[in-house]
């Protein structure tokens, strides 16, 4: 089986009147020549790791090597009595945060799909699965899902954000996110595509200008707005909010969109908020 | 490209290219030199040279030639576990090289029984290129295992290699030769789809003319 797009993806989910997981795994155990309990297993593991970087963000302040930032999923999580956003939202993105907080302090992290936008998917999924009470073998089995949506992207598209800018990362991981999200609040298959549709064209044209070139300004924050944007797309689609453009095509104009981006925003250091007075500043500060 | 490229790997952050590969590169230098390096002088080239201290790289090209692996937790403190094993390791930076591409570093390695230059760089998402050894042009991503002869540059040393390897019922996925100078030392480089046999290195250094043969363990792909 040669699976190109999600439409085909979900087809197959529909025709057999099963989850998008449930189909990946087959799919991808034939690929791997492996059984379907190892490649769960091996997700269960990488569950975990997500898991320990999100509590060890939340738990402390954690300062990035450079030091030019630390501590952001530790702030917001204490303030989560007195914030204006509802609670899950609210830890999804201390958690989005904490995790990216680990990777720039060079703590160990799951790419998901790349470093730079790994807090996303464990910040959502965490957050969700704790409110509906699901379980680590349910939040394990949507990752696959979320995994079939990155796995998408990449053939049609980019993950890339030196190819594609923050759009291809964080706009990536903000979809398969969303998507992982849908399945487990019980969403049809069809659900799940609309999911990802709205998300990532709520991010299209996003750059990547990191300060200095390092994973940390304006990647960290923007991991945590990443996960709210994830559970509202979620919510839009479990609402029955269908995206005009199906997901397929938001995912090639994603692409097309990067290929027309400037190379000084994709990954160069050389445009947007890496080249502002303060970004310019930071740089010479650190490196001379 | 499979699910756990997309979901994964696990590793030690920032960057894969700046950290992650860095660690590879590490890896295969270690590797190419054969044993525990006992001093290490590594050389940081262009954007390493620039940014990789923000990134971890020199603990991670150290972390490499250690033996670390890209999702060890001990990467951060590779300076403190060279130093109790007691291994010299001097990372040298501002250096700019217009033909290097941007995340170079070159690695110049002393064991008790060798010593090696290697040159490579990181080219993103985890991905390595070691392009010189000991001086001879390569081309070599570490994501075959491979096996590299230093040679007398002869007629039928490389014939005399491909078919003790088809004796051994392993297929060249790829080779690559280059010598200083006709009629004196050359490198073969060649990407093999199966595993190497324990001894192989041993027994190819044995075919007359060959000075040396390493084996190099494949370290996976893309991060």
């Amino acid at each position: 089986m040669n699976i190109r797009t999600l439409d085909e993806i979900i087809t197959e989910a529909e025709a057999q009147k099963v989850s998008i997981s449930t189909i990946i795994k087959i799919i991808e155990s034939k690929e791997l020549e492996t059984s379907v309990e190892n490649l769960t297993k091996k997700m269960k593991e990488y569950f975990q790791v997500m898991k320990e970087s999100a509590q060890k963000g939340i738990e402390r302040p954690i300062s990035s090597l450079s030091g030019i930032t630390g501590g952001e999923g530790y702030r917001l999580w204490k303030a989560s009595e007195n914030a204006i956003s509802d609670n899950v939202t609210l830890k999804a993105a201390a958690r989005a945060m904490a995790v990216s907080n680990v990777n720039a302090s060079m703590g160990r992290i799951v790419a998901s799909p790349t470093a730079g936008s790994c807090g996303i998917i464990p910040g959502v999924l965490i957050s969700v699965a704790e409110k509906l009470g699901k379980s680590d073998d349910q939040i394990t089995d949507v990752l696959f899902t979320a995994g079939a949506v990155g796995k998408i992207i990449a053939m049609n598209a980019t993950l890339a954000g030196a190819e594609g800018g923050c759009q291809a990362e964080c706009g990536s991981a903000v979809a398969m996110a969303a998507a992982a999200t849908v399945e487990l609040s019980g969403g049809t298959p069809r659900q799940v595509g609309h999911a990802v549709a709205i998300a990532l064209k709520s991010l299209m044209g996003l750059v990547c200008d990191p300060v200095a070139g390092l994973v940390e300004v304006p990647c960290i924050k923007r991991n945590g707005m990443g996960a709210v944007q994830a559970i509202m797309a979620a919510d839009m689609a479990l609402a029955g909010i269908e995206s005009i453009i199906p997901a397929d095509e938001v995912i090639k104009a994603m692409g097309e969109v990067g290929r027309m981006m400037p190379e000084q925003l994709r990954e160069t250091a050389t445009g947007g908020l890496a080249t502002t007075p303060t970004g310019k500043r930071i740089k010479r500060e650190l490196f001379g | 490209m499979n699910i756990f490229d997309i979901i994964g790997p696990v590793m030690i952050g920032p960057s894969s290219s700046h950290t992650a590969g860095a660690v590879r590169m590490g890896n295969l230098a270690r590797n190419i030199l054969g044993e525990e390096p006992a001093e290490a002088q590594i050389v940081l080239f262009n954007s390493f040279s620039k940014t990789g201290k923000g990134h971890g790289t020199d603990k991670a090209l150290v972390a490499g030639i250690l033996g670390l692996s890209t999702d060890d937790d001990g990467i951060k403190e590779s300076f403190e576990i060279a130093r109790k094993k007691g291994i010299k390791a001097d990372l040298v930076f501002g250096n700019t090289h217009p033909e290097f591409p941007p995340n170079t570093a070159k690695f110049i390695l002393k064991g008790k029984n060798n010593s090696t230059v290697v040159i490579g760089s990181s080219v993103g998402g985890g991905r390595v290129i070691i392009f010189s050894i000991n001086g001879f042009n390569t081309e070599f991503t570490g994501e075959f295992n491979t096996i590299i002869t230093i040679h007398d540059d002869r007629p039928g040393v490389i014939a005399r290699v491909a078919s003790f390897l088809a004796e051994k019922s392993i297929n060249i996925a790829q080779m690559k030769v280059s010598r200083e100078s006709r009629g004196k030392t050359a490198l073969m480089m060649i990407e093999v789809d199966e595993e190497i046999p324990e001894g192989l290195d041993s027994a190819l250094s044995s075919i007359n003319h060959i000075q040396r043969a390493m084996i190099i363990k494949s370290v996976l792909g893309g991060v």
